[in-house]
């Protein structure tokens, strides 16, 4: 009996890696970035490239950077999402419009409605690269103290938004 | 005349004549440089491809990251530092030692010596459980005859 136990025991947890390994997903890398102070950034203005955006206006507040582009297919799923939570008013969403042009970017905004308060410009992709951006679209929750805390690659969901954004947006914001 | 022709013809691709390929980069060190740095490097788009090898916008990006920061002087190492400190460890093809990669490095070591360790147990425990031949006299006797044929017996 003895004899076969080990074999037995072998392959249970060689399944178990497996499973857990198999079941996560590839393309969620985690960023160093976490914890770490946000990459300070001016870029002009999507709506109005005359005026400026400087990322360390921002200091003060807990705030989200939403990257996205007009050419990004899941930010169309992830859109109506971040419309809702403008409409809440909670926390202000930010935008990075990465690799865009402005009137592709314009356009797609006055189709599916503006969620954001400023959006920042982002033609050539230098600040994407500073923050580690390798998927549109992807969502940092920054603290008061401009610490990046979270994190979202791909589409913010409702399901993401309740379980990990909102709440930590509070308890930052209660800080 | 039609052999001289013949001949003209066969000679005519001495004058052809072969350039060296133009190179893209305006700087064709910087941009050898920039690849034997890439090639260590992963892209994040095509994760199993190199950034010299991807074709992704955010590797042509990178690339470009790349150039712009060997012209500022940095060292290679200074490079791998920044996109390390903005992609993570994920970007390097040969990861680090450190003590969450321990069991990365050293785990089929660590199996190895189980492997062996479980096979001389084993064969210790054989040994142990095999009963020493011990042959009777007569068992003895055939034994020795089967080993040792007479010779005579053999033609």
């Amino acid at each position: 009996m003895m004899r076969y136990i080990w074999p037995f025991v072998a392959f249970v947890v060689l399944a178990g890696f497996l499973y857990v390994g198999l079941g996560l997903n590839p393309h969620e890398v985690p960023s160093p970035l976490i914890n770490k102070p946000a990459p300070a950034f001016t870029l002009p203005q999507l709506h109005d490239p005359a005026k400026q955006f400087v990322s360390q206006d921002m200091n003060g507040k807990v705030w989200l950077l939403n990257v996205w582009a007009s050419w990004c297919v899941s930010c169309r799923e992830e859109h109506p999402v971040l419309m809702a939570l403008a409409r809440q008013n909670i926390v202000p969403i930010y935008g990075l419009d990465y690799k865009d042009n402005r009137k592709d970017g314009e356009a797609w905004l006055r189709n599916g409605g503006d969620p954001y308060t400023v959006i920042a410009s982002d033609t050539e992709g230098r600040i994407g690269i500073d923050y580690g951006v390798y998927g549109v679209p992807e969502t940092y929750v920054i603290d008061k103290q401009g610490v990046i805390r979270y994190k979202q690659i791909g589409a913010v969901t409702h399901e993401s938004l309740q379980e990990k954004i909102l709440p930590l947006v509070a308890e930052l914001q209660a800080k | 005349m039609k052999h001289l022709l013949i001949l003209l013809i066969c000679l005519l691709p001495a004058f052809s004549y072969a350039g060296e390929a133009k190179d893209l980069a305006e700087d064709p060190v910087l941009e050898k440089r920039m690849i034997g740095l890439a090639e260590n490097l992963r892209c994040l788009v095509c994760q199993n491809e190199s950034l010299a090898s991807s074709r992704s916008e955010l590797a042509n990006d990178l690339r470009r990251e790349i150039r712009e920061q060997m012209k500022k002087g940095m060292t290679d190492q200074e490079i791998i530092d920044y996109l390390v400190s903005r992609y993570g460890d994920f970007v390097l093809f040969d990861p680090p030692m450190k003590s969450y990669t321990l069991l990365l490095w050293y785990g089929p070591f660590a199996l190895l010596l189980i492997g062996l360790a479980g096979l001389v147990f084993q064969l210790r425990k054989r040994k142990n459980t095999l009963p020493e031949g011990q042959l009777s006299a007569e068992q003895a006797q055939r034994a020795a005859a089967l080993l040792n044929p007479p010779k005579d017996s053999q033609t």
